[in-house]
This record gives C-alpha cells, structure tokens and sequence, in this order.
C-alpha cells in the first residue's frame, strides 16, 4: 500500500496527481466564469439596446453620474486585484504571513469600494433618480431617463452583490490559510478566489467607461 | 508554448505585477481625460478599446492566462465569442424595427410606463 501512503490529504483520490487535480479545478472555475460573462451580457446587451434607442438621453443622465468616484472605484478595484494577485504569489513562495496581510488588504479594498458605492446610492436614492417607476428626479430633459437609471441600479447593483460574494470567500480563504491548510504544494481555493476577484474587476472595467464616461 | 506542470508553481517577478497594475493605473487616467475631449462616435470606440487593453492585462497576468493551460484561454474566449454572436444578432431586430412597417408604439402592459416629456 506504498501509493496510498504518498497521497497527500489535499489530492483527491480520483486524481493521478496534483497537476491533473490543479487543472480540473481551474478548468471548472474558467467554465463558471463563462456563465457569469453570460449573466452579466445579458445586461450589457440591455445597456447596448437601449443606449441605440436613446443616445441623447444617456448622454444627458449620465452627467448625474459622479466620475470623481467612479474613477477613485476603479483604482480601489485595481488596487484589491493587484493585492490578491500578490496574495496568491505569497503562498505560491509559502509565506503564510504574507498571504493573510494580502488578502486582508484585498478585503480592505473591497470595502472601500462599497463604502464609495453607498455614497454614490444614497445621493441618487436622495434626489430620486431611481429605476423604472420609482424614478421622480425632475432635471433630465429627454425622454425617459428612468431606463438609463434602471440600466446603472441593475449592472452596478449585480456587480456590487459580486464584491460582497467576493468578501465572504476571500474571508474563508483568509481563515482557511490561518488554519495552515494550504501550501505551495497546494493552495487552489485561494487560487480560484483570485480568478472570481479579478473577473469582477474586468466587468468594473466594462461598466466604469459605459456608464460614467459617455462622450 | 511550454506548459508548465501546475504541480509545481510558476512565480512570477514582483516586477511584473507591479508594472501591470502601474499599466492599468495609467490607462484609467487616460481613459477619463479622453473622455473629455469630445470625439462624436469615436469616444466609445476609443473607451472600449482601452477597457479591452486593461482587461487583456488582468486576464493574461493577474489570472495567469497567459502562463496556464491553454484550455482555459478558449474556454474563456468562447464566452466572448457567444456574447458577441448573442448581441449582433439581437442587434439586427432591435436597429432596425419599423424599416418595413412603421411601428404603432403602444405599451405592452398597463404598468410598462414609458414617460412622455
């Protein structure tokens, strides 16, 4: 029974090893990746559309954005995906120290931009530029600005809901490697963390020119 | 390309990430000065072309693409692909409604508000 006794704990047994092991969880984490680009082209689709009907109507409500914090968001966001990056680097070197404080700077991050994100919500909830028909802001002259309102609460709200998913893995993760359950033999769940963190900081790539930058 | 045996992991030079978030830094402040300078059509044109450099750059480094198994390049460009098939085709009925018969605009439902200003 030598082979059994060189399984590691980590290696589940219906893999030959750790590479094979590695490779089907990355590929199962890319595929769900997928969907998500899907779920969330769904509502770009929603933005192309409706911003293809009513061009002068974005143009005129997106100025009620506020590009000061929507740009501080997008360097907040880059910040926590450099830090997880760095995180997964420290644990590919071993050193558990390092990861915890990296991971503890992404969720630092990851706060502040929800913080930002709170300001942003509360003005627009205060003067009444709401989705649909909850919409009352009286200042847009063109037509039906309760779309573009219904498109930025919808993309930012779901991208927000992701950051907070985000937070409570990475927490898991943090909490797993305090534990010393991971190694440079095998730390995937932090690995697989830092995909799902940077996807949500490629869609904020998307959504920051669409929604605060229009012309 | 070399596939390196995930087993044993590739480090990356500290260097790297550094100039990569330095890139992205870099181009966000170019992205928001652009946008004021007014181009017409080619604002959106140049903000996406920018937003798809800085996602190349999170993609390739941050989430090791470029260093991976090359599978998971395609699976992921394969999202891409069927997101852009999904909006172009979208996009033939909703530019060009009314092109053969001009749409009598009513809404669906009672509570399908559209405001009139």
């Amino acid at each position: 029974m030598e082979q059994a006794e060189k399984h590691p704990s980590y290696l589940q047994h219906h893999f030959a090893d750790m590479a094979q092991q590695t490779d089907a969880a990355k590929l199962g984490m890319w595929v769900f990746l997928v969907t998500e680009v899907l779920l969330f082209g769904g509502l770009f689709g929603f933005y192309t559309f409706f911003r293809a009907w009513y061009p002068e109507m974005f143009m005129e409500a997106h100025k009620y954005l506020d590009v000061t914090m929507g740009t501080t968001n997008t360097f907040v966001l880059i910040t926590s995906s450099l830090t997880m990056a760095l995180a997964i680097r420290a644990m590919q070197l071993g050193k558990k120290k390092q990861t915890i404080a990296y991971l503890a700077g992404t969720l630092f991050f990851a706060a502040v931009f929800l913080v930002i994100k709170y300001f942003e919500y509360s003005h627009k909830f205060h003067m009444g530029m709401l989705p649909g028909k909850f919409y009352t802001f009286d200042g847009i002259q063109a037509a039906n600005p309760h779309i573009f309102f219904s498109v930025y609460f919808t993309m930012t709200g779901l991208h927000g809901i992701h950051v907070i998913i985000g937070m409570i893995i990475i927490t898991w993760v943090m909490i797993r490697t305090m534990r010393d359950e991971f190694s440079p033999e095998y730390y995937n769940p932090i690995e697989l963390t830092g995909l799902y963190w940077h996807l949500v900081d490629l869609i904020w790539i998307f959504l920051f020119p669409l929604l605060y930058l229009i012309g | 390309m070399e596939q390196h045996n995930t087993a044993t992991p590739h480090v990356l030079p500290l260097s790297l990430y550094f100039t990569v978030a330095g890139t992205l830094f870099v181009l966000t402040g170019i992205t928001v000065a652009v946008s004021f300078v007014h181009f017409g059509e080619f604002n959106i044109i140049v903000a996406m072309l920018i937003a798809t450099v800085k996602a190349s750059l999170v993609a390739l480094y941050f989430m090791h693409l470029k260093y991976d198994n090359k599978l998971f390049m395609a699976v992921f460009l394969s999202s891409l692909i069927f997101l852009g098939l999904f909006l172009t085709l979208t996009m033939t009925d909703t530019m060009h409604r009314g092109d053969i018969d001009p749409i009598k605009e009513h809404p669906i439902k009672k509570e399908a508000i559209i405001y009139d200003k």
